[in-house]
């Protein structure tokens, strides 16, 4: 059977950030009423004309810089010309001649093997405003209304060269953009919410083919699961199609989340002819190298330098360092929580333990994470120190969870506090050992299996707070000697 | 002479001095309204009652001793491409018929800083394509020199009702010669600006690149007046240039001595009716007479311009007209099954011929696989015609030619489309090369108006104005009134 290889590319779209829409001064707020962010401009009333919003060049220009790109010194606008209720002017305002970076690349990680997917171009546009059906659906609806809010919002695309050969590598990446696009502070990078959204183009081709095969471009992915289950389900399909002997069609094809599957929209040949041409509304962007040099000064520490320096200086592993600083708010909560104490790799353990297993629970980020970083980086020290054991440490966390205070209090408000005072344990031993002689008669005659027990005891007359190494150290010599 | 037919300047001294109010003025010119505009149909849409509302407020900061600015209670009227809130705002289409406008355009503000009192909307072609205002949803207007002959286009409504004495000034917007052909073809005086120098916002685009808002007026001083109100930079319009204001009325001095006028060689042959090209040349000699220096100069491209303008200016309107879909506003098809049908036949039956003419050929040229031979060629070619200018300018300070190459010619001659556009020969190329062009009433064939063409530097308006007005002042052709003559 014939063996094939994946080849994706995926066009990216985030929305950037800015107060104000990129055309003119109306606010970008996310959920507000329909049309209440609304102007002239953005509605395309008649006569309005476009204003460039600076501040969605500076967040384009930085976003170009953290992937590596060439900043273009000359780029300007084009108009794409199409019709939709949604797109007030019959044309979006776009980068398509001349886009303001080129050339860059972002290196991702899957099944431990590092790999650099190559960046075509990122350049900007306006978003459109949004179709507000009466029915389900847009075919079941007897009228629809259009929200234009978010018409006129700012957008970079960012377009990937045809680097990723699995659904792992495309989803590596999206994921690898999202921390991007966060620890830069252009976008939010909520797919859920629409503010980064993608586009997959799918193709395969026999393994050792030296041309890639025909391409399908599929839209409508809103999540990281819908990316992957789409990319298997369209490999699957075009497999299908070769293997009968057929040939895949050039077409835009949506993916249906709910039956998993994806459909055509349009082929090559009902594929819209956008008419292209310069905005001649507004003036190019000239960017020069001061502008660049400022901007590349400003650059955050970005996701990958951030995982080297902590596997550097905080000794962490490759594997929890890329987990610890994929989201860029939970990798600022580690770097608190890390200053407050000398066990960096205990907070890693924690964090991608119990702070996760929490999140994912009640789904929430660690935005409104409970424990204060400065906490929980106490309480890894009080468990390094032994003054707790992890058991009772997993007590002082769940209390932290309802009430942030230093766990140097709550152990002693819960009286927790582990006890490694030698006299008291070896009180409790010896109470122990004359209560079970058959054990301790056990143990000399080597069945070391009986020490488990007796500790179980000793830390049940403790109730937990004996230190256990201190307990098992103390049984043994008591009956060894 | 009739109030309605006196200048901007004659009757802000009269206001000032208190020798007439400013009601009594509008409505001397609503009164001539009610007489001629039915010969004429200069206008769209009149406010009768919101202009003598703003000029009873006028008169009373008049009586309480304010000063007040040159357009003051004069009362005006405004082309209906330009937005002005409270008043429908059509472009002459059936498409806005009913459309109300929610914002004023920058040069409507501007007007309204000085309290100066709008008239109503003034006819032009659909979307302001056309040479002949013939293109209106609404109706034709005549040219009030002869009824029964066009008023010149797109700004044919404003250039009609300074003629016939239905407004005092007015406005209009030039895309290809929309203000100075109209100006010429009744005898008044028109002025292009450089573009950029008037804000676009809030003129219904034609195309960006070439459209620009002017003044159509009876004479040189009245075009300064409106100029510095209505020039500046903008914080809405990017392509307005960020450059002072000269006040243009201190540009009015009767001296041409030592400036270099040149004759373009290309406007003066064949196209050009002799009988025009004569009172140019007559026109060249007063120059001369008045001091100038006059040669001759070469612009070799301009065989090329109207060819690439109709590229370039349709290519820019097939998206500037793509947001008349209606969805948002204007006239909807209330049959269409769905979205798509409901656009296509809003736009097939809300658009007249020319426009949809133009839509489409503007479609063409930018469609895949056509972009670089069509529009990328034509941008090339208006680099070459600026070129043409910029190298015509190290030579001269001026540029004269005709503003048309005839003079208006009758109604419904139903000429065909490329016979029409190529007249806009002499116009065209100065709105591709973004410069400032006037036109001035320079003489008489048979009876009707002849405009001469200043084209100048760009940023050159005050070097224009100058000349205009020396001209002006040493001729008697912009004091003319036309008789209202001629059977529709």
């Amino acid at each position: 059977m014939t063996e094939y290889i994946t080849v994706i590319g995926l066009e990216v779209h985030a929305e950037l950030k800015t107060k104000t829409k990129a055309f003119c001064s109306c606010s970008t707020e996310f959920g507000s009423e329909p049309n209440t962010h609304v102007c002239p401009v953005c509605l395309g009333m008649p006569g309005a004309l476009p204003v460039m919003n600076k501040q969605m060049v500076e967040f384009a220009l930085r976003f170009g810089l953290a992937l590596n790109c060439d900043i273009q010194h000359y780029s300007k606008f084009d108009r794409k010309n199409y019709y939709y209720p949604d797109l007030a002017k019959a044309y979006q305002i776009s980068q398509f001649y001349q886009p303001i970076a080129l050339n860059g690349h972002v290196d991702i990680t899957v099944d431990g093997k590092k790999k650099r997917i190559g960046i075509t171009r990122i350049h900007m546009e306006e978003d459109a405003g949004k179709l507000v059906h009466s029915g389900a659906t847009i075919s079941t609806s007897d009228s629809s209304a259009v929200d234009y809010n978010r018409a006129g919002v700012p957008l970079i695309e960012i377009v990937s060269e045809p680097d990723m050969r699995s659904a792992a590598e495309a989803r590596a990446y999206m994921e690898k953009l999202r921390s991007y696009l966060q620890y830069t502070e252009v976008c939010d990078g909520k797919m859920e919410e629409g503010s980064m959204r993608c586009d997959a183009n799918i193709s395969i081709m026999p393994e050792g083919a030296k041309e890639f095969g025909t391409r399908a471009e599929i839209k409508n992915l809103n999540s990281f699961k819908a990316l992957e289950r789409a990319i298997e389900y369209e490999v699957e399909r075009q497999k299908e199609i070769l293997e009968d002997g057929g040939h895949v069609v050039q077409e835009t094809r949506t993916w249906d989340d709910a039956q998993g599957m994806t459909f055509s929209m349009r082929s090559k040949e009902e594929a819209h002819d956008y008419r292209y041409f310069p905005e001649p509304d507004l003036a190019p962007i000239i960017i020069d190298d001061a502008w660049i040099e400022k901007a590349k000064s400003e650059l955050p520490e970005l996701p990958d330098a951030k995982k080297e320096r902590l596997m550097k200086e905080k000794g962490l592993d490759e594997y929890n360092a890329e987990l610890i600083v994929a989201d860029k708010k939970f990798a600022a909560y580690f770097d608190e929580a890390a200053a407050a104490t000398d066990d960096a790799k205990g907070v890693a353990n924690w964090m991608l333990g119990d702070v996760s297993a929490y999140l994912n629970a009640n789904n929430v980020t660690i935005a409104d994470f409970p424990i204060s970083p400065k906490h929980l980086g106490e309480m890894v020290t009080l468990v390094k120190k032994g003054v707790l054991s992890s058991k009772l440490a997993k007590k002082v966390f769940a209390e932290m969870l309802k009430n942030d205070k230093a766990p140097v209090e709550l152990v002693k408000e819960l009286g927790l506090e582990q006890v490694s005072d030698a006299g008291a344990i070896q009180a409790m031993v010896d109470e122990v050992l004359a209560a079970n002689p058959q054990s301790v008669a056990d143990i000399k005659a080597g069945k070391d299996k009986a020490i488990g027990f007796l500790v179980g005891q000793v830390m049940k007359k403790s109730r937990g707070k004996a230190n256990p190494g201190m307990v098992n150290q103390m049984i043994k010599k008591s009956i060894l000697g | 002479m009739a109030l309605y037919n006196e200048t901007v300047h004659e009757l802000h001294e009269k206001l000032t001095k208190k020798e007439i109010s400013s009601v009594e003025l509008t409505n001397a010119v609503y009164d001539r309204i009610d007489e001629v505009e039915d010969q004429v149909k200069a206008y769209i849409t009149l406010d009768k009652e919101g202009a003598l509302k703003k000029a009873a407020q006028v008169d009373a900061r008049i009586a309480a001793g304010e000063a007040i600015k040159p357009l003051t209670g004069v009362p005006g009227a405004i082309k209906d491409n330009i937005s002005l809130k409270g008043m429908r705002l059509t472009c002459a289409s059936k498409i806005l018929e009913n459309f109300q406008p929610i914002y004023d355009a920058h040069v409507i503000e501007n007007l309204r800083k000085d309290d100066t009192v709008f008239l109503g909307k003034t006819n032009m072609d659909e979307f302001a394509m056309g040479s002949t205002t013939e293109t209106s949803y609404f109706q034709s207007t005549s040219n009030p020199w002869d009824l029964s002959r066009v008023p010149g286009g797109s700004s044919g409504g404003s250039a009609a009702a300074i003629a016939a004495g239905e407004a005092i000034w007015s406005l209009g917007s030039d895309t290809g010669g929309s203000i100075r052909q109209p100006a010429s073809f009744n005898g008044c005086v028109g002025i292009k600006p450089t573009y950029g120098r008037v804000s676009r916002y809030g003129c219904i685009a034609f195309a960006s690149s070439l459209d620009q808002i002017g003044p159509i007026v009876r004479d040189v001083t009245d075009a300064a007046i409106v100029l510095n109100t209505i020039c500046g930079v903008d914080a809405h319009d990017s392509t307005s240039a960020n450059v002072p204001v000269p006040d243009f009325t201190k540009a009015l001095k009767q001296d041409v001595k030592g400036m270099t006028i040149g004759l373009p060689k290309e406007f003066f042959g064949k196209g050009t009716d002799p009988k025009v090209a004569e009172q140019i040349k007559l026109t060249a000699k007063k120059f001369e007479e008045l001091g100038a220096h006059v040669v001759e100069v070469s612009l070799p491209h301009t065989e090329y311009a109207v060819i690439t303008y109709y590229i370039i200016a349709p290519a820019e309107a097939s998206a500037n007209l793509g947001r008349f879909d209606g969805v948002r506003y204007g006239y909807r098809n209330m049959q269409a099954q769905s979205a798509p049908e409901m656009m296509a036949a809003t736009r097939t039956e809300g658009f007249g011929q020319e426009v949809r003419r133009r839509i489409m050929l503007g479609t063409y040229v930018l469609s895949s696989g056509y972009y670089d031979a069509y529009y990328n060629k034509a941008m090339q070619v208006r680099t070459l015609i600026r070129q043409d200018y910029q190298k015509a300018f190290e030579q001269c300070d001026l540029l004269l030619t005709p503003t048309s190459p005839v003079v208006a010619y009758p109604l419904d001659a139903k000429m065909d489309p490329l016979t029409i556009y190529m007249l806009d020969v002499t116009t065209i190329p100065v709105n591709m090369a973004g410069l400032p062009g006037i036109s001035i009433p320079c003489g008489f064939i048979d009876h009707m108006p002849v405009g001469a063409q200043l084209i100048g530097k760009p940023l050159g308006e005050e070097t224009l104005l100058r000349a205009a007005y020396t001209f002006e002042q040493a001729t008697d052709f912009h004091k003319a009134v036309a008789p209202l003559g001629g059977k529709k």
